[in-house]
């Protein structure tokens, strides 16, 4: 049975919550009424996202013209493309929503994949790579000295306002592969896609697994399809942490 | 039966055919020697006059994407600018060697030029010099790296391996002669945009080891630890 005060309860809930839905239908609309205004690659590639969505960027770098390293055979192109992919559909599963960069063979310029990382308002920009080197999970941030966020920021070094959220999605994404056993080691470095990105912006490299590589074995290589999946699983549970974490911007 | 002069244009062949053989024997062993001469990474040699200092590299290791000094006698030269190509010549000979924690190809005859000069004042370099080195004479210095083309070229490639090989040129030069506070590469002369594909060589690095000084660029460290949020700010 429900009281009066009941009644009046659910109806000022039912009339917020109507009003909260149109608020965000109307929010919603607000950046596909300025959409002129975004660049052709990024109107061709990477639809807005609504403002109070988490929104992930997955920057898979190369493509086209550029092979990047060569993998035992395989372009890193192809190789982050592939992985790009699969933790989408991870982080969609999760209720994330993802835009990418490229989803094909095509070569995007830095500049390219800054505006379309831009444009989406991502609350984590991750940009992946991968190499024989080393062993295990390599996270950069930008090398860029902090600065504060301005008014208008200079593209070239639009992400020193931001790497201080950089530095701290990085964070949460070393703990996590770390207590998931995976090798993992934190760096800065200069890369001009990241550095005009104005969200928290981590480069991600993957390189094979420090157990396989002593042994020799083909697991924990880079075309370890359970490696791969281990890997992606982890970023995805961390980027589900990092959003638990509240707004970033 | 044979006719004589099938006989004779046989022996004429055949002895031809020894002939060049035995040249063409002479020649690969020519070749073979040659190339194994090439092989022999040179040795930084400074004049003989030099007397030998202790000389701290820091040698980058891809396993742990660490980079640890290491102290080494060298003869140096005493011109500053062939100091430094002598310094970081010596270092690309580690990463050249057989079995080398970070292999690169290539040596010192990748290092074709280094050239210093002064930062101009209200850069972030210029700000950079501390301890004795802001108390000797001279201010804060600019090196540019010339590398070869084909260092670059061969250079693996990789975001880790391309950060840890432009970070330890920075901080050997920054160990060994503190007044280099940024340091700028060029391959063959030219501005590159990247070392292989990854790492930026367009912009200027700090060369302090390590440390965010304020600048417009902070050293591109690696680290087996996270960073603290806002460190350096």
């Amino acid at each position: 049975m429900v009281s009066g005060r009941g009644n009046a309860a659910a109806g000022t809930t039912l009339s917020l919550a109507l009003f909260t839905a149109r608020a965000r239908r109307c929010l919603a609309v607000l950046p596909l009424s300025f959409a002129f205004l975004a660049p052709p690659a990024a109107r061709a590639q990477a639809p807005p996202a609504p403002a109070y969505h988490f929104v992930v960027v997955l920057n898979p770098a190369h493509g086209g013209t550029d092979f990047g390293a060569n993998l035992d055979g395989q372009p890193e192109k192809d190789y982050t493309l592939a992985f790009s992919t699969r933790l989408r559909s991870l982080l969609e599963a999760r209720g994330i929503s993802v835009v990418t960069t490229r989803q094909s063979d095509v070569r995007l310029t830095a500049t390219q994949r800054a505006e379309i990382a831009n444009h989406a308002e991502a609350q984590a920009c991750l940009t992946l790579h991968a190499s024989e080197t080393g062993v295990g999970v390599h996270l950069f941030t930008s090398s860029l000295a902090p600065a504060s966020p301005t008014l208008f920021e200079p593209w070239k070094t639009a992400q020193a306002a931001w790497i201080t959220h950089s530095v701290a999605l990085e964070g949460v994404l070393y703990s996590a592969l770390q207590h998931a056993e995976i090798p993992v080691a934190l760096g800065r470095t200069g890369l001009p896609a990241i550095d005009s990105m104005t969200c928290p912006a981590v480069a991600v490299e993957i390189a094979p697994d420090g157990a396989a590589a002593g042994s020799g074995s083909a697991s924990g290589s880079l075309a370890d399809p359970a490696y791969q999946a281990k890997v992606a699983a982890v970023l995805a549970d961390a980027l589900l942490e990092w959003r638990s974490e509240g707004p970033q911007l | 039966m044979i006719p004589r002069y099938q006989t004779v244009l046989f022996v004429v062949l055949l002895a031809a055919t020894a002939v060049m053989g035995t040249v063409l024997w002479h020649l690969r062993q020519h070749e073979h020697q040659r190339l194994l001469q090439g092989e022999v990474s040179t040795p930084t040699r400074a004049p003989e006059v030099a007397p030998a200092v202790d000389a701290t590299l820091m040698v980058a290791d891809d396993a742990d994407g660490s980079v640890v000094p290491q102290v080494l006698s060298l003869p140096l030269p005493p011109s500053p600018n062939e100091r430094a190509r002598a310094l970081l010549g010596k270092l690309l000979d580690i990463y050249a060697a057989p079995g080398a924690t970070h292999p690169v190809p290539g040596g010192a005859s990748s290092i074709l030029q280094v050239f210093l000069v002064p930062v101009p004042a209200g850069t972030p370099g210029a700000a950079g010099l501390s301890g004795a080195a802001a108390g000797s004479r001279g201010g804060p210095e600019l090196a540019v790296v010339n590398l070869a083309a084909s260092f670059a070229d061969h250079h693996p490639s990789g975001l880790e391996t391309e950060t840890l090989t432009i970070l330890s040129m920075c901080e050997t030069l920054h160990a060994n002669m503190p007044r280099i506070t940024e340091v700028r590469f060029l391959v063959n002369g030219r501005p590159r945009a990247t070392l292989a594909g990854h790492a930026s060589l367009m912009r200027t690095y700090l060369a302090t080891a390590r440390t965010i000084t304020g600048g417009a660029v902070a050293s591109a460290g690696i680290s087996a630890q996270p960073a603290v949020a806002g460190a350096g700010q």
